[in-house]
Parts: C-alpha cells; sequence; structure tokens
C-alpha cells in the first residue's frame, strides 16, 4: 500500500488515491484534423513500463486534485510528486 | 495414564491444572501447555491422518510450522475453528479440540486404504484420473474426493466473535522477540524512537530463553539467563510497545504490515465473553526490523513421517520450556551440531539417547561435552528405515559411502520410541520477500538468504543467516547501530561464548538400497507428497519449481510448505543437475500463517458491512411498505407493495395511476453538480454532444455525455440557473464518476476555463410529481406561482417557497408526462414529501418505486444509461443522432463518432421489440436470433429492458440489435430453454409519439 505525497494534503494512504494512468498524453487541440489512426495514438495507445513511468493520480478522498507521479514499476518507489501543468523532474528518464 | 512430564519448568504452572478433551476423552494439561504439549505429556503423538494416503501423523514440531498436528476446536456450529496448529494453540480449560482428516476415527481410518494402493496415487494422481469421462466430476469424482479428502469443517452459522481493527504509526517495528529482536527493540527504544516489537508466542525470548547448555554463555551467565535480564529492561522502556501473541500476517510495500493479535484464543470460554478475539494492527513503520528467527528442517529419508517422529530442536522445547519428554528411548539424526543441544539436554533429565550423524567427524565442543557425557554417535551414517504403524519403534541404519551418495556395510537395527531429526536450519526469509526483497543462496550450508537490505527494512539474527549466538549479537548490533544511525555501545562489552559450529553434511535426499519408487520419503507431510512423486514432475517434463510445486501439490497445504519447500528445490536441483541457488524459489505469500475471516473483516459485519446512503424521504418509503432496490449505495424505493401485493401487481398499479392521475417518484439520488464560473457555458459545450451556449436562464436542456471513444457515459438535465450558474443532473450511479471525470478535464485538459464544480447531491432532496393532475397539485402546494405553460412551460425552471422555505421546481418529465421535480434543502425533503402526499391525495397521487420508473420510460423509449447501454453503444447506435451537434467544432468523443468502427452500418443498435403474444413477457438480458436451423446459431443481440405496459395492455421491450435500425417490422426469434419466442422489431417509442401528455 503506496504512501502518496499530495502536491496539495501532504502523506496520505493509497487509498485515498485513484490512478488515472499514463501522464502527459495532451489531448488533440483539433481532433476533427486527425486521421483514424492519428486519433486511435491518443485514445488508445499507453505505455506499460517496467522501470520509471509517468502517470496521473486523483486525490479523489481528498482534496480532488489530479497530480504526476514519477514510479518505478519495478519497485513501486514513487520518486516524484508534482502538480498538473509542472514539467516533468528531468533528472528520470 | 503414562505421564511424559518429567520436570518442572518456570514456564508451566504445575498449581493450575487444566483439563481439556482430545478426540472426545478428557485429559489434562497445565497452564503455560500448548495442546501438543500437553498431549505430548500425554503420551499422545498420533494426531492425524495425512491428507493423500490416510498414513498416522504425529506431532512434529512446536511452531507455526506444524503440517500434522491440525485440529478442528470446538463443536458448536458458530464457534468450531478448524485447521488450527495444535503447536500453536494455548491450552484452557475446557477446549475441546479433535483431530481432522480421519474417519471414523483417528486410529483406525478407512482412508488408511490409500496407503496400500498408494503405488496408484502418483503425482498429478488427480488431474490424471479424473478429468474424464467429463461427466463423472460433478456426480462421481468431485464427491468421492471431497468426502476423502477435506481438512476440517467450517462453522455453518455467523461468528458471534468480536473482532477490531488499529491503526498505528512507528518508527521503528521489531518482527520478532528472540535475542536479535530484543537487541533491536532496546537499541531503538533507547535512541528515542518510537519502537513496537511483535512476537507470535506468549512471552519472549525465542529459542534462547530455554537455553541451558553451560557451554552457551553470555557475560557468564547461561544464554537464558542473560536474555531474561535485557527482557526485563525493555520492559522499562518508555517509547517501547511489546505485543505479544501477535504474528506479522503480511508485509505489504512502504513498510505497511499487517498483524494479528490474538486476544481470548487462550481464555477459557466463559471468559472470552464480550471481550474481543483477535485484532487487525494496520503498522505503517517508518523502519522495519526482521528479526523472524529460523526453523529446523527435517531429513528426506524412508517412512520419515512415523508418529514419534519430530525436529530435534522440538524435542529440546518439549522437554527444557515444557518439562515433556517425547520419549524414553531417543535417537536423533542429524547433519550438524543442533541435535548435539537436544541430546544433552535429553542426557541431563536421564532420557536414554543416541545420535546418527551424517557427517564423517565433528569436534565442536558441543561434541566433545555429548561424547565425554559417553553419547553414542553413529557418525557418518545414515537412517534408512523406520517401523512401526501408530508410532515408531525401531529403525535401521548404514554406513554411508565415502561420496555420500549410496550406504555400505550392513544394516543396523536399533529400537526406539522417538526420532528427533535435525537437517540445518532454514532461515524465515517470508517477511523479506514479502517486501519485495530478493535472495541469495549461500552454498555452503545450502540456505536462501536476504539479498539486500534497503533503507527502510533489515533482516538480523538467524534469519539472515547468522546461526551462532556470537555472529547473531555482534552482526545484530553493527546492523541495527548502521541502520538506525545510532551509536549505541550497550554491547561493547558482552562476552560470548558459543562452543556450537555450523559444520554441515547436506545431502537432500538421503541414499537408500531400496529403489526410491518403493520408498516413502515424505517432503511435505500435510499434501503426502514425496520425493519420488518431485522426480516423476521433472520425469514428465517440469522444469519451474512453481509447477512443479502445484503438479506435486508440495507446499500448498496449509503450512505453505515452511518444512517442504527447501527439500523440493534441493532434490529438483540435484536431479536436474544445476545449482540450486539458480531455481529461485516459490513466491512467499501472505499471510504466513492462516488468519481468521473474522480478523479480516473486523466490525464490518452486519449493518456496517457497507455503506448505505438514504434520502430524507426514507422512512416514510419504510412505513409505507416499500420494497428497496440498491443503486450504487443507495437505498430506493423499488415499488410499495399496497395490502401485501406481488412486485408485478405494484408495478401495474402504480405506472397506471401515474399516467391516469398522478404519481411521485423520489428522485433524490439522481447526482447533482453545482456548476459555476465564467466559462461555465463553453465548460458544457464542451463535455456535451448538444450545444449550450444559447440555452437561456430558467430553462432545461437534456444532454448525454460520451467518454472519448465516442461511448455513451452518462445522461440528465441541466438547468441554467443564472448566467454563470448551472446546475447538471447525473444517473444515480454514475455522479461520482461523471464528477471526476469532469473535474480530470477542467484539472488537467483546459486548465484555462473559469469553472467550478460541487456535488450537491446530498444537499437537496427532489420530489418528482407527474401525470394529468400534477399541475392542480402542483397548484395546491404552490397557490402563487403561475403554472401556465406560457410562463412556466415544458423544460423550465422556476423558483418559489413552500412555506419559507426555497424550492428550485423544474417541469422536466422522464415519464413522458407532464411533470415537475421539486427540489429542496435535504433537512426539509421528508416535510416536502409528506406535503406532496397529502396536497395529492384527492387526486389518488400514487408514489411509485424504481421499477415503474423503468416501465414508464421504457413505454416512452427513453433509455436509461448502464441498462439499455454497456459502453459500446454510440448516439448514432441508440437512434438518438438528433442530440449529436454538428455544428459544434469538438466536444468529447466527437471525433471518435466517425471512426471506421463508429460508422459500420451492422454495430448493435436500439430498438423496439413487440412479442406475437402480447401477454409474453420477455426476460432481459435474452439473445436475439433471426434463423435457429443453421448451427452455429447467429447471434444478432440481446433485450434490454422488458416490461408488461398496463396503459399498452401488452408487452414492450427494448434491444439492441445488429443493424437494427432496418429492421423494422422484420420477425425474430427469442429461443428460450423450454421455447422460442416470436417477436417483431418495432419503434423504440410505444406511448405518445407526439408528445401530447406532456401538456396534457
Ligand atoms: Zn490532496
Amino acid at each position: 500500500m503506496f504512501l502518496i505525497n499530495c502536491p496539495f494534503c501532504g502523506e496520505r494512504d493509497q487509498s485515498e488515491f485513484s490512478s488515472g494512468g499514463e501522464a502527459h498524453i495532451v489531448r488533440p487541440k483539433q481532433p476533427t484534423e486527425l486521421s483514424d489512426d492519428e486519433w486511435a495514438e491518443y485514445l488508445f495507445m499507453r505505455k506499460n513500463i517496467k522501470g520509471i513511468q509517468f502517470e496521473r493520480w486523483n486525490h479523489v478522498h481528498g482534496c480532488r486534485k489530479w497530480f504526476n507521479v514519477v514510479r518505478d514499476t519495478s519497485n513501486d518507489k514513487i520518486l516524484s510528486v508534482y502538480k498538473m501543468g509542472e514539467k516533468p523532474p528531468v533528472n528520470y528518464k | 495414564m503414562p505421564n511424559y512430564r518429567i520436570h518442572k519448568t518456570e514456564y508451566i504452572d504445575e498449581t493450575k491444572r487444566v483439563s481439556f478433551k482430545y478426540d472426545g476423552k478428557t485429559y489434562f494439561g497445565y497452564e503455560g501447555d500448548t495442546l501438543a504439549s500437553a498431549l505430548l505429556a500425554n503420551g499422545i503423538h498420533l494426531v492425524g491422518r495425512s491428507f493423500k494416503y490416510h498414513r498416522p501423523r504425529g506431532i512434529i514440531s512446536c511452531g507455526a510450522e506444524e503440517p500434522n498436528a491440525i485440529c478442528q476446536i470446538g463443536s458448536k456450529k458458530d464457534l468450531t475453528e478448524p485447521n488450527v496448529r495444535a503447536t500453536e494453540l494455548e491450552l484452557y480449560e475446557g477446549l475441546e479440540a479433535s483431530s481432522q482428516n480421519c474417519w471414523p476415527n483417528v486410529k483406525f481410518d478407512i482412508g488408511g486404504i490409500n496407503n496400500f494402493i498408494s503405488p496408484l496415487i502418483p503425482a498429478g494422481f488427480y488431474y490424471k484420473t479424473f478429468m474424464w469421462p467429463k461427466s463423472f466430476w460433478k456426480k462421481v469424482y468431485e464427491p468421492l474426493i471431497r468426502l476423502s479428502a477435506g481438512l476440517g469443517k467450517s462453522p455453518t452459522e455467523p461468528d458471534p466473535d468480536i473482532y477490531d481493527h488499529k491503526y498505528v504509526h512507528y518508527d521503528v517495528l521489531v518482527i520478532g522477540g528472540g535475542v536479535s529482536g530484543i537487541i533491536a527493540a532496546k537499541m531503538a527504544a533507547k535512541n528515542n524512537l518510537k519502537t513496537l516489537l511483535v512476537d507470535d508466542k506468549k512471552i519472549l525470548g525465542g529459542s534462547t530463553i530455554y537455553q541451558n547448555n553451560e557451554s552457551i554463555k553470555i557475560d557468564d551467565k547461561l544464554s537464558s539467563e542473560w536474555l531474561k535480564n535485557e527482557i526485563q529492561e525493555i520492559k522499562k522502556l518508555s517509547n517501547l510497545t511489546i505485543k505479544t501473541r501477535t504474528s506479522i500476517a503480511a508485509y505489504h510495500g512502504y513498510n505497511f504490515l499487517l498483524a494479528k493479535e490474538n486476544l481470548t484464543d487462550h481464555l477459557p470460554e466463559e471468559k472470552k465473553k464480550n471481550k474481543i478475539r483477535q485484532r487487525l494492527w494496520k503498522i505503517r513503520a517508518k523502519k522495519v526490523v526482521i528479526a523472524t528467527g529460523s526453523i529446523e528442517r527435517p531429513l528426506v529419508f524412508n517412512n520419515n513421517d512415523r508418529p514419534g517422529i519430530l525436529l530435534s530442536n522440538s524435542i529440546n522445547k518439549y522437554l527444557d520450556y515444557y518439562g515433556v519428554t517425547c520419549g524414553e528411548n531417543i535417537i536423533l539424526f542429524t547433519n550438524n551440531d543442533s541435535a548435539y543441544e537436544t541430546s544433552i539436554s535429553l542426557h541431563k533429565k536421564g532420557i536414554k539417547n543416541i545420535i546418527v550423524d551424517l557427517r564423517k567427524s565433528a569436534s565442536s565442543e558441543l561434541i566433545k561435552q555429548a561424547e565425554s557425557l559417553g553419547i553414542k554417535i553413529y557418525f557418518n551414517h545414515v537412517v534408512t528405515n523406520t517401523f512401526g504403524y501408530r508410532k515408531i519403534n525401531s529403525l535401521e541404519i548404514m554406513k554411508l559411502s565415502e561420496d555420500g551418495n549410496t550406504t555400505v556395510g550392513n544394516k543396523i537395527r536399533l529400537s526406539c520410541d522417538c526420532l528427533g531429526m535435525s537437517g540445518g536450519w532454514t532461515p524465515m526469509v517470508h517477511m523479506h520477500t514479502q517486501s519485495g526483497g530478493k535472495l541469495d543462496f549461500r552454498d555452503e550450508d545450502q540456505v536462501f538468504l536476504p539479498k539486500e537490505n534497503s533503507d527502510d527494512q533489515i533482516s538480523v539474527g538467524s534469519c539472515n543467516g547468522d546461526f551462532d549466538l556470537e555472529n547473531i549479537i555482534d552482526k545484530t548490533v553493527n546492523k541495527i547501530n548502521k541502520f538506525l544511525d545510532i551509536d549505541n555501545q550497550d554491547y561493547q562489552e558482552t562476552n560470548i561464548i558459543c562452543s556450537k559450529e555450523n559444520d554441515k553434511r547436506n545431502i537432500w535426499l538421503l541414499p537408500n538400497k531400496i529403489p526410491l519408487g518403493k520408498t516413502k520419503c515424505f517432503i511435505d507431510f500435510q499434501n503426502d507428497s514425496t520425493a519420488k512423486d518431485i522426480k516423476l514432475a521433472l520425469k514428465e517434463g517440469f522444469r519451474s519449481i512453481e509447477h512443479v510445486k502445484r503438479y506435486t501439490t508440495t507446499g500448498m497445504a496449509t503450512d505453505q510448505g515452511k518444512l517442504s519447500n527447501m527439500h523440493a528445490l534441493g532434490i529438483i536441483a540435484d536431479t536436474a543437475g544445476v545449482k540450486m541457488g539458480t531455481l529461485g524459489t516459490t513466491t512467499f505469500r501472505p499471510p504466513f500463517t492462516p488468519l481468521t475471516f473474522g480478523t479480516l473483516v473486523g466490525r464490518n459485519v452486519g449493518k456496517f458491512f457497507e455503506v448505505v446512503r438514504k434520502t430524507s424521504m426514507h422512512e416514510w418509503h419504510v412505513e409505507n411498505n416499500a420494497e428497496f432496490e440498491n443503486v450504487g449505495q443507495w437505498k430506493r424505493p423499488w415499488y410499495y407493495a399496497k395490502n401485501g401485493e406481488n412486485m408485478h401487481d405494484a408495478v401495474q398499479r402504480e405506472s397506471k395511476a401515474a399516467r391516469d392521475s398522478a404519481g411521485i417518484l423520489d428522485a433524490s439520488t439522481l447526482g447533482k453538480i453545482d456548476i459555476q464560473g465564467t466559462d461555465a457555458s463553453e465548460f458544457l459545450n464542451r463535455v456535451y454532444t448538444n450545444a449550450w451556449s444559447k440555452l437561456a436562464i430558467g430553462k432545461c436542456r437534456y444532454g448525454l455525455m460520451l467518454n472519448e471513444d465516442g461511448m455513451v457515459y452518462d445522461d440528465g438535465v441541466t438547468t441554467r440557473i443564472s448566467e454563470n450558474h448551472y446546475l447538471m443532473t447525473t444517473t444515480t450511479g454514475g455522479a461520482a464518476n461523471v464528477l471526476s471525470k469532469l473535474e480530470d478535464y477542467l484539472q488537467t485538459e483546459w486548465p484555462e476555463l473559469d469553472v467550478y464544480l460541487t456535488s450537491v447531491t446530498d444537499h437537496y432532496s427532489t420530489a418528482s410529481i407527474c401525470g394529468p393532475n400534477s399541475k392542480k397539485i402542483l397548484n395546491k402546494l404552490f397557490p402563487n406561482l403561475d403554472l401556465s405553460d406560457e410562463n412556466f412551460p415544458h423544460m423550465s425552471f422556476k423558483e418559489d417557497k413552500l412555506e419559507n422555505i426555497n424550492c428550485r421546481i423544474m417541469r422536466i418529465s422522464f415519464t413522458g408526462e407532464l411533470s415537475y421535480e421539486i427540489n429542496i434543502e435535504s433537512k426539509y425533503g421528508n416535510s416536502l414529501w409528506k406535503m406532496c402526499i397529502e396536497a395529492g391525495n384527492e387526486f389518488n397521487l400514487t408514489p411509485y418505486g424504481t421499477e415503474t420508473m423503468h416501465l414508464l420510460r421504457a413505454e416512452k423509449g427513453f433509455i436509461i444509461v448502464g441498462q439499455d447501454t454497456d459502453g459500446t453503444m454510440t448516439p448514432s447506435d441508440l437512434q438518438m443522432d438528433w442530440i449529436v451537434s454538428k455544428k459544434k467544432y469538438d466536444f468529447i468523443g466527437k471525433r471518435s463518432l466517425y471512426r471506421s468502427d463508429t460508422i459500420r452500418e451492422d454495430r448493435k443498435q436500439l430498438v423496439g421489440l413487440l412479442t406475437d403474444d402480447p401477454k409474453e413477457i420477455l426476460e432481459e438480458g435474452a439473445q436475439i436470433v433471426s434463423d435457429i436451423k443453421s448451427k452455429p446459431i447467429d447471434m444478432l443481440g440481446h433485450v434490454t429492458s422488458s416490461y408488461f405496459s398496463p396503459n399498452l395492455n401488452k408487452s414492450i421491450a427494448l434491444a439492441v440489435v445488429r443493424s437494427g435500425k432496418t429492421m423494422k417490422g422484420q420477425k425474430l426469434i427469442i429461443p428460450m430453454e423450454n421455447k422460442n419466442i416470436n417477436v417483431t422489431v418495432s419503434d423504440t417509442i410505444f406511448l405518445d409519439k407526439e408528445n401530447k401528455r406532456l401538456n396534457a
């Protein structure tokens, strides 16, 4: 059971959060301009990395804020937490 | 009655005699005994039958690893408990226990016949034999297996005991109260760290607490005396909490651990009453010290499973801790020094014993001590067979060849009434691996050890592979100082004398002249798997340890292979000719020892099992015979059973009344989201498929919300309350998810929008009044409100006061009738409802539930998201193209509406179905076909909603059918178990296509 450091509330138990999948997938500004394949790329394709992964989490039973998490999926260690709109930390690739 | 209790110890209170029943017979023990020690004191070894061959089995250990002595406790239907280890169960007055897995009784067991046909029951026997014919499984094989197998009986009535949960936070958690655990806890607590020390036993001290060998000393004292002193000291430390009778069940990530504390299991029944039985501790610790110790390994030789064969160290504990000897003529069979401690202890108490040692020679102080006492030692010998059916009475030994691969010379027969085995020690690395830690293999003594210690978790003592006392104490102190970043000097001067050495001759499967196929060398005592089974599995091509384990069932019994996993691995490695360390281990899964369901559930039983949400009108519904339906966590009136009606009759009455005069529905559970901000209109434009910018203040609009994949996600009516203020309603079940989804877009995709969302579902109660007389009822409630169609048309909103309380009134309809929804602050909900009922009395205002609501909306062809849709329906599939704006540049899901898959003509589409026999009601979920002759039958779709409509006097249904839009008028078939039902595809709207009733 993770301890997640919500950037707005501090450390809380995992049961207060829900996971929102891969981070930094930006919704296309002009979906109508995209081909089926390009739209499908946005809609369906997600990474599932063993190692360092950028994820979105929602403090759903807390402040309700969405934020980003850098997590090493091989050992579940959360390496960094940052707010929506902030740049991902550069020291993780 | 024989008495094997031969001396007094400080752990057994001989002034407190305890009577207990075992297999119906009364025995006596003392306070301080476990069931196992009390049975052994009474000379009872035979405690059960093995799982497959039903061989007699005896107590083998003194702890959690026990595979044989598992019993059924109590006989009451609600309190009986199976699979309790007699070696862990503390004796109490009135305890009733019985052996398991034997019928009619432990001494005469019919299943024992399996022992004689055992050549016919090889590994994978059940898989191979009972697979075919398939029809035999349910009626023949399964009942047969269940009858002859079965590990005890479950209680058949609810558990009356109380269980508890507790959350705690500590700086340091120490698991295990042996020497190293006590040292670690003391060092942590003395350094001002809030520390918790847990141990599964009644008292602290592990196996050192009863150590009384003169050649193992600390600071010139017996190691047990020294340790008792340490325990006295740590009990004085104010920031150390000690929990005994508490075992760690699971070690999860981020140092989150579950522990089970036994509070009353050791008390007589009258003292258990009204007390919490077990408590589940949910522990978060900044740092965890694992000091779980190690368990002794058995040895694998022919007939190594007879009652009277125990682990050598357990014989020692029964003697020195409980004062009980396991026999009067004992043989100890060993490959290392540990058995010599047992031997010397036995000798001191006057118990005759000899040693059979696999090693060619050994020369530690301990061995010299045994030799000087005149104890006979057979070096370089191996036990090749044992004899005695219900208890061992003799055995055979032979000399080992030079390489240890075979036996030489003549058999020597030795008589005995007890055999102790010592195959060395297995570190208990369960906690380390559960926490995600990896293991290393140490070739020298063939043990798996924790590989690396992380910043927040460390293993010390014998679970870390340090077996002699000097090593244990020195290493523990050094490691803990480093781990906690402290500089504790308490043990700097400690002087340790330990005459034991680590030297060991490890042979996993001991050699024998008899061919393996004719031996019974047990590895897993509880599941009856043998060395032969492992070899057979390898011969049949199994390679992975995980596969061999499942195929032979080795390590899959309630003891989870604590005694067997290492031997299975060793034999696989030897047979396959690979290094054991390269095989890996099986996964150690929680719980370490079985947990009761009660402990896991805690207080969340009965009415606390699940959160229940009730509307303000709930009590009125109860008083008026409502049957309730669960919608999410909500309790919604399903129908009101007037004068003992059944559901069908109630629904027919309710739905007729709603169309003929007036009906009232508690609509409080619909999700309500308050939307405010200067960009609120733009936001709605982006989340709904239709256009919102031009909705006038005071008007309502129905909206359909899609997922980004174009599939219908939710629907509901949204009202524009003022320029920048909307109230959105969602489905009852979808409310929380819709809010999360909207927040997601707002916070992550469109942070530039000035919009604020607040869930107000619980803030307002809603009474929905429909039917031709609803306007008259509204007029009675709100006499000053102009209800004319000009002032208050369909899809509009007004505010007015009821008495002094503000109400929001929407003229919207989910039934197709003239209809009003009155919203009021929830605390007035019940009053509002009662006033409505009173005002409606003269118009036969009839309360109706969700079933009638579903029927009324189906007559009008209105969908219910989640019933008529399942996450694969586009608006077009629902024949709702009218609600998708062509003009809007973008909204959630728009682009997906013209993907190649969503524009397919042959998607499943919503249609109406009319049965040829108007009285026939279809079953929801029933499959729809057009041709039942050609096989395989082509499935076209299924029924999503089906009712008998009293207003139309016929059966109606909604369904999703492949290419359904083009099939109006076509005949289809619904094949049921006993008959085929003929139906015709129709329009989805069955009643009032012109919407005249909305303005009736
Ligand atoms: Zn938060």
